[in-house]
């Protein structure tokens, strides 16, 4: 049965009449260009699209995460994973949280005009020297009257070059979680510097670049929630992102489980087409079984994230799976293609490409893993080391 | 002012339709439905004018089985008022519909009609047309242009026909179809599908209206286009003239 409703079906037909018209026929430019326009966001942001689960009195829809998944969903469906990426590291990572947590102030000045695409967000947390270990990060806030001067440096930041505002992960306190808040921090703040854009090897649509902060100023009142209450909140927005990124690896595995099987009918060898071979029919067939689970975990996943159950094990299961199958998957439906799997003109590659940022981004695969052994009676027992 | 607006359910123009084998139709499976293009634009101009101000109300009809309440529940959430869903499992020709909604009209009394100037799934292009017949009022079709009177009892229509553009006016109340150059329809937005949920749709069943619902034009058989034949690659202009000349035809 499915899980969406006739609401979610005529947002997902009026989302994909905006994504044939506006963002397939130039996904490719922007891929080429390293970054989406600020234009698109202003052109999602218009119908609501990007204020799907943002509150209704800061611009939003206060919808659940079904209609994000219909977003997800219909944005992969333009061929190039960055879009979705870029679109839903604002909406979702850099501005839910200040949504859910931040002062009335905050969200006037951040959650409206990102919900209306005229304000672009990034959130910040990873470090060169603190990835997985979001507990280590050293970027140090330090309180000088009704400021914070922010010092510290974040990389692997999605949305980095065109944001205008970066919700940080800052140590306010001593060391460990517990230290640790979530303030916004404008791009145009006096000592806020981006890098150049990074050179990744996928997901190009979407930019990625690295902070920094020399005694930078931002008032005290942009903290989003409790001082030295940030670890928690990094955690919280942890599930719709990692969410967000099995729905994607679900979608880009479909997309690319297409494109084979559509190569297979076409194509000729021995003559006959590629799927009159037996082998080429099996292996599509595991890659759609494979494409189902992975969607079916998600889902029940979402299902209790949206009760409002605990389901930290079943979101990390599902963001384990669906990002380690997307691998298969996508060397599955590359190898029908025979050597133009490797040809930048054909789209299997670039999605290929693209599937290698899921076991990592947004925790990795093996982060996962710990959750779900934490989660399930697998540590040693006190005493047992 | 009221304006009545259509809303027709159509298969998608982007998907690759196919045959059924005995040819009594297209292979409904899979298929994905959406608001007939040409309709949209319609109930964009009539929002439109209804955004200019006046207080108009917009009311969307659609003729179909309990599927068809979707494509309506779409023009109320591109911000139409309300909803008249006549239900009608049976396949109908033009002239049913125009009967239908000749009634529809009777009751709802509008200022104006407007619709799509043909549905993209059997481009029949008549029922507007036969509505207008059924009522005894005057038509503007294939409009790329409406421009209301000041007093909103009549309308300058510019209309596309062959040769170039055609400027009429009608009095109210008339029947007008929307060109595909009329306006670009707006996307449906998330608070609008929200606020969709909550309006009326008032179903009517067909067989209330006293309408012989018995189609006029009796569909035979449906066939694909026959599939292109290659194309052939010749060595130099001469030969490709010769081959225009002998073979095609054409010049």
């Amino acid at each position: 049965m499915t899980p969406f409703l006739q609401e979610h079906e005529m947002f997902r037909r009026s989302l994909r009449e905006l994504v044939g018209r506006e963002i397939a026929p130039h996904a490719l430019e922007w891929e080429a260009a390293g970054a989406l326009p600020r234009e698109l966001f202003r052109k999602l942001g218009e119908p609501g699209f990007l204020g799907v689960r943002l509150s209704e009195a800061h611009g939003g829809s206060g919808l659940d995460f079904w209609s994000t998944a219909v977003l997800v969903q219909e944005l992969v469906r333009c061929g190039s994973i960055g879009v979705a990426v870029s679109v839903l590291a604002h909406a979702e990572f850099a501005t839910k949280v200040i949504d859910r947590a931040g002062t009335d102030e905050l969200k006037e000045l951040f959650v409206g005009p990102a919900a209306a695409g005229e304000r672009i967000g990034a959130l910040a947390v990873t470090e060169p020297d603190a990835g997985s270990d979001v507990g280590a990060i050293r970027t140090r806030a330090v309180r000088d009257g009704g400021d914070y001067v922010v010092n510290g440096t974040k990389t692997f930041i999605t949305n980095g070059s065109i944001a205008d505002f970066a919700t940080t992960a800052v140590r306010t306190g001593g060391p460990g979680h517990r230290g640790i808040s979530l303030v916004v921090i404008p791009t145009d703040a006096p000592g806020f510097r981006k890098s150049q854009r990074l050179r990744k090897i996928g997901c190009h649509a979407s930019d990625t670049a690295e902070l920094s902060f020399e005694d930078c100023r931002v008032p005290a009142r942009y903290l989003v929630g409790p001082e030295h209450g940030g670890f928690k909140l990094i955690m919280q927005g942890f599930e719709g992102e990692r969410l967000v990124l099995a729905l994607i690896c679900c979608q880009q595995m479909r997309l690319m489980w297409e494109e084979a099987r559509r190569y297979g009918h076409e194509r000729k060898a021995f003559g006959q087409p590629l799927l009159g071979f037996q082998v080429w029919r099996h292996r599509l067939a595991d890659a759609l079984t494979s494409i189902e689970a992975a969607e079916a975990l998600t889902y029940r996943a979402i299902d209790l994230y949206v009760r409002g159950e605990p389901c930290n094990q079943e979101i990390s299961m599902a963001k384990l799976f669906a990002a380690e199958a997307s691998v298969g998957v996508a060397h599955g439906c590359a190898q029908i293609f025979g050597g133009n799997r490797y040809m930048e003109e054909y789209a299997i590659g670039r999605l290929q490409r693209d599937s290698l940022a899921f076991s990592v981004g947004a925790g990795t695969s093996e982060v996962m893993r710990e959750i779900i052994a934490r989660t399930s009676g697998l540590e040693p027992r006190e005493g047992a080391r | 002012m009221k304006i009545l607006v259509t809303s027709k359910r159509v298969t998608d123009p982007d998907m690759k339709i196919k045959v059924k084998a005995d040819g009594t139709g297209i292979v409904t499976d899979g298929m994905n439905y959406k608001v007939n293009p040409f309709d949209e634009i319609a109930i964009e101009e009539a929002l439109r004018i209804k955004e200019k101000g006046g207080g108009a109300e917009v009311v969307v009809v659609g003729i179909g089985g309990k599927d068809a309440a979707l494509e309506i529940r779409s023009g109320l959430a591109m911000g139409a008022d309300r909803g008249i869903h006549v239900l009608c499992e049976q396949a109908v020709d033009s002239s049913v519909v125009a009967q239908i909604l000749a009634k529809v009209y009777e009751t709802e009394k509008p200022d104006f009609v407007i619709m799509g100037k043909q549905a993209v799934d059997d481009d029949s292009n008549q029922a507007a047309q036969m509505l207008a017949g059924a009522l005894g009022v005057p038509q503007a079709c294939f409009a790329s242009k409406v421009e209301l009177a000041g007093d909103a009892k009549s309308a300058r229509v510019t209309r596309e026909v062959d040769g170039g553009l055609e400027t009429i006016e009608v009095t109210f109340p008339a029947v007008l179809t929307a060109d595909l150059r009329l306006n670009e329809p707006r996307y449906a937005s998330l608070p609008g599908i929200m606020k969709a949920k909550k309006k009326k749709i008032d179903e009517i069943p067909v067989a209330s209206l006293g309408v012989d619902t018995n189609p006029r034009v009796k569909f035979v058989k449906m066939t694909e286009p026959p599939t292109r034949k290659a194309g052939v690659k010749v060595a130099d202009v001469p030969t490709l003239v010769q081959k225009l000349k002998e073979e095609a035809k054409v010049i």
